[in-house]
């Protein structure tokens, strides 16, 4: 079955009840103040499609592009409206119509959305080699003679912004099985695909916060994309495909939590129970899976997270909300406690800070300029905060905001709450080994 | 406007700007409704205006082609005062978005219609200054939309309505002339106050562009509330008590079970689920007044055996709670796909009885209710949540509502609030205002609008 705006569950369309209340939450409506750029428009757009008073056309098309997906109006809404529901089968909707889209647009969609994310071994390739173009000085060559140049227009757009490849991925970092001393629970580590390739290491200091809260960790050293990408931009099947192969290599009935680390990917990661509803073999396994998922914070703090006995210095941290953490899981409280149990650091709330700041999956390529226009309002805040370091933890979002800390020449650092308490673990470990 | 003809259309580009004037559907259809449920018509041409002399060329010319013209700021009105009719031109005013001035001296403030409303409170706070009324939609709602349906809010029991802010208007007349009533004296009684037959006006007899409103100064104090009871009727007699011992309190909001239970499904602030009525009260002004007066309150609940009753341990907590009486109305949407709000006012001590009888109604006709409102003011909002899919339970919908309706007028009270006529109130407003005054209302929109072109078949046909 298509998925498709007439044949959804009408009730969802009219939860909403068009009061407004979303209306200053939304990115997209405080930039132009145009109702169609805010939910409540989009959801009437949407509606006028179901009830056909509407076709998709280009422009409907363009409107759901131009949506963030933050979902801060899913937190607004007293009413309860399913939007992040209605805008995936919205773009579901235009992606099998087959609008908007060039030759170059379907041709990279073919090679990442439908090519390198699905297939995790070769990801890690193109990754490796990514490494090795910049390994070699290639990229600072290149850009020195003016090769980039020779990319296509939109590549060469992106080129820049290519984030630098980690030396080594989740697998040389993490065994498969790792003990703690004691063991008390037993949990399985998502690894992620941008966040492996990238930020392996915040996966280290994930393993790690865990192993010294008495948690068994298992790693998996290939582990598929959780098709969050996938998803979001209307590519249903190749999500549940997804999703299932997850399941197969993670068998929830064997892990106490499933844990993810990645703000945006937990948020498609913990809604397997609706994307295989009707699948009569996963259907019970996927409801499973998503009552064992957990973001790392949430986990830690369900279970008294254990505060470190050092600290890593005075710290003045300030804390991003990732959307898909805080507007998405509804984690907005936890990571900030996480933060708190570091002796002499010291939180201060940013102003604004579940705001997007425009990284939203893809959106920074889709969407340029609006993307770059809620990056400068971030940052702007996060240097009027007078904080060292900037917490988040979403690997777009730290790849987003750190890129824009470096255009605004600044110091302030940018880490993920997991890392710094495994730091204070770290510290704590070489004091005890030192007085010992 | 249907099917706009280029060269109108190009004269409005002319005016207000390529920008601004929408026409694909795509653009317009979210134009089509405001917030009120199961409500819509065709936004043929949006335009939407960057100043008063632009909107005052949009009138003109809307006036040389004989287009009607219907006026919205946010989309939040609740009775439909903005949804478009048929082959009209929607003239959106939120560009016009500025808080112009605030006068400490005269205690002013200065803004464009296009303002929000919790904006203008926010100006006037950085001068130790108050703009009392809140709608639930403040942080949405614009001023201009405020003031053309006289806005009420949480705090009408003390501090009165949008009307008792109002000094002075900037209007756009049905003709295109720009109008100003009103000024920054307190004592004015220069001939007719012509400012006050715009206030409440629904667009129907001219645009409001500018506002020039009263501030009073900021109240030092604020203490909050809760209270919680077995009986509706408990939480009524709670309120006469604390209004016959003398206190003015400036909140005192109701909930019911049904309410309760889904404001706390949405905001999650640990509201009691199991209670019959829910008393949020407020009280502010100088500390020690607050103080003693608050002590009262909390005693006079705890005499008509409120089960529980706690004060808010700081403004945090306070404003949680008045934020989550604010979303009362659209949290009850959670239950049932369609939500009807009514919005009918009766004498305060009447107001218990009222609330009884909507539940027996809401019984008798098979029907889920849930009721909130202002006690304090005797303003109830008996909220249907229905399925306008459902044909038959719209029947039933409609005889209760008109049952409601029979029973309000009985007790001396009116059929709006602060919600305004709208589309929604139409039917009944006759029947209320009486022939003479329905007609000299008629007789003042014929007189004032010849050829029926600001906001047509609003209020009345």
């Amino acid at each position: 079955m298509k998925p498709s705006l007439q044949l959804l569950d009408y009730s969802i369309l009219q939860q909403c009840m068009h009061c407004g209340m979303c209306l200053p939450a939304c990115p997209t409506y405080d930039a132009t103040k145009k109702e169609r750029h805010s939910p409540r428009g989009r959801i009437s757009l949407m509606r006028a499609v179901a009830d056909d008073e509407l076709k998709i056309s280009p422009a409907f098309a363009d409107e759901m592009s131009y949506c963030l997906g933050c979902l801060a109006c899913q937190t607004a809404c007293p009413a309860g409206v399913d939007y992040s529901n209605l805008l995936e089968t919205a773009r579901a909707e235009v992606q099998s119509a087959g609008l908007n889209q060039t030759f170059t647009s379907r041709f990279w969609r073919a090679v990442t959305i439908r090519g390198l994310f699905m297939r995790p071994r070769l990801l890690r390739f193109a990754g490796r080699l990514l490494w090795l173009y910049q390994r070699l000085g290639l990229q600072t060559a290149f850009r020195m003679i003016g090769l980039t140049k020779l990319l296509p227009k939109d590549l060469r757009r992106l080129e820049p912004q290519c984030p630098t490849i980690a030396t080594k991925f989740s697998p040389q970092l993490i065994r498969p099985v790792e003990s703690p001393a004691k063991k008390q629970h037993r949990v399985a580590l998502l690894t992620g695909c941008v966040q492996d390739l990238v930020f392996a290491d915040i996966n280290r200091d994930t393993a790690d916060v865990l192993l010294a809260n008495g948690c068994e960790v298992h790693t998996p050293p290939v582990q598929p994309c959780c098709g969050s990408l996938h998803a979001h931009n209307g590519e249903a099947d190749a999500a549940k495909t997804l999703a299932k192969r997850m399941i197969d290599l993670f068998p929830p009935s064997q892990f106490d939590a499933i844990i993810t680390n990645a703000g945006g990917c937990g948020n498609h990661l913990r809604h397997y129970g609706s994307l295989l509803a009707e699948d009569p073999v996963y259907a019970p396994l996927a409801k499973l899976w998503d009552a064992k998922l957990r973001d790392i914070h949430e986990w830690m703090m369900e279970h008294g997270c254990r505060a470190p006995q050092a600290g890593l210095g005075d710290l003045t941290v300030t804390y991003h909300d990732s959307c898909h953490l805080t507007h998405g899981q509804k984690v907005t409280q936890q990571p900030r406690d996480l933060l708190k149990l570091i002796p002499g650091l010291r939180l201060v709330e940013l102003p604004e800070a579940n705001w997007c700041c425009g990284s939203a999956g893809i959106y920074n390529i889709t969407q340029p300029e609006q993307s770059e226009q809620l990056l400068v309002r971030k940052i702007g805040h996060v240097l009027g905060t007078g904080a060292t370091v900037l917490a988040t933890a979403n690997p777009g979002c730290h790849l987003q905001i750190a890129r824009g800390l470096r255009q605004a020449g600044s110091a302030v650092t940018l880490l993920q709450p997991v890392t710094l308490l495994a730091r204070a673990y770290r510290k704590e470990k070489m004091t005890e080994s030192m007085t010992a | 406007m249907p099917s706009p003809d280029p060269a109108v259309l190009a004269r409005l580009r002319a005016i207000v700007g390529e920008a601004h004037v929408l026409t694909s559907p795509e653009d317009t259809i979210p134009y089509g409704f405001d917030g009120t449920a199961a409500l819509k018509g065709p936004a043929g041409v949006v335009v939407l205006p960057g100043s008063t002399a632009e909107v005052s060329a949009v009138v003109r010319l809307a006036c040389e082609l004989n287009v009607p013209i219907v006026t919205r700021g946010s989309g939040t009105g609740l009775s439909g005062g903005s949804v478009p009719s048929e082959g009209c031109l929607v003239l959106c005013l939120t560009r016009l978005d500025k808080v112009i001035s605030v006068d400490a001296a005269n205690l002013t403030v200065r803004a464009q219609c296009g303002a929000i409303t919790a904006a203008i409170d926010a100006a006037a706070n950085k001068h130790g200054l108050f703009y009392p009324p809140d709608p639930g939609s403040m942080k949405i709602s614009t001023i201009g939309g405020n003031v053309a349906e006289n806005s009420g809010g949480l705090r009408g029991l003390k501090y009165g309505v949008t009307r008792d802010y109002v000094m002075g208007l900037e209007v756009v007349l049905p003709d295109g002339r720009i109008a100003h009533f009103g000024n920054a004296c307190v004592k004015d009684v220069a001939g007719y106050s012509m400012k006050d037959l715009f206030i409440g006006s629904e667009g129907t007899l001219g645009i409001i562009t500018e506002v020039l409103l009263k501030v009073v100064p900021r109240p030092a104090a604020r203490r909050t509330m809760l209270a919680s009871y077995d009986r509706m009727e408990d939480a009524a007699q709670t309120v006469s008590d604390i209004i016959a011992a003398k206190i003015i309190p400036c909140t005192l909001e109701f909930l019911d079970r049904m309410t309760i239970g889904c404001v706390e499904d949405y905001a999650k602030i640990g509201l009691p689920r199991d209670c019959a009525a829910l008393l949020l009260m407020e009280t502010d002004g100088h500390p020690s007044a607050v103080a003693d007066e608050a002590e009262q309150m909390l005693a006079l609940a705890r005499a008509r055996g409120a089960r529980d009753v706690r004060v808010a341990r700081d403004e945090a907590e306070a404003l949680r709670l008045a934020s989550a009486r604010r979303s009362a109305f659209s949290a009850l949407a959670r239950v049932r796909p369609t939500t009807i709000l009514e919005d009918v006012t009766v004498p305060r001590d009447k107001l218990a009885e009222m609330v009884s009888f909507v539940a027996e109604v809401a019984k008798k006709h098979r029907l889920l209710v849930g009721t909130f409102g202002h006690m304090g003011d005797g303003n109830l909002h008996p909220t249907f949540l229905t399925d306008e899919r459902n044909t038959d339970e719209m029947a039933r919908v409609h005889e209760a509502l008109e049952e409601i309706v029979t029973k309000t007028l009985a007790l001396g009270g009116t059929i709006t609030g602060e919600h305004g006529v709208g589309l929604a109130k139409k039917a009944w407003l006759r029947r209320q205002v009486g022939e003479h005054s329905h007609d000299l209302m008629r007789e003042i929109k014929r007189a004032w609008d010849p050829r029926n072109l600001l906001n047509p078949g609003k209020i009345f046909d």
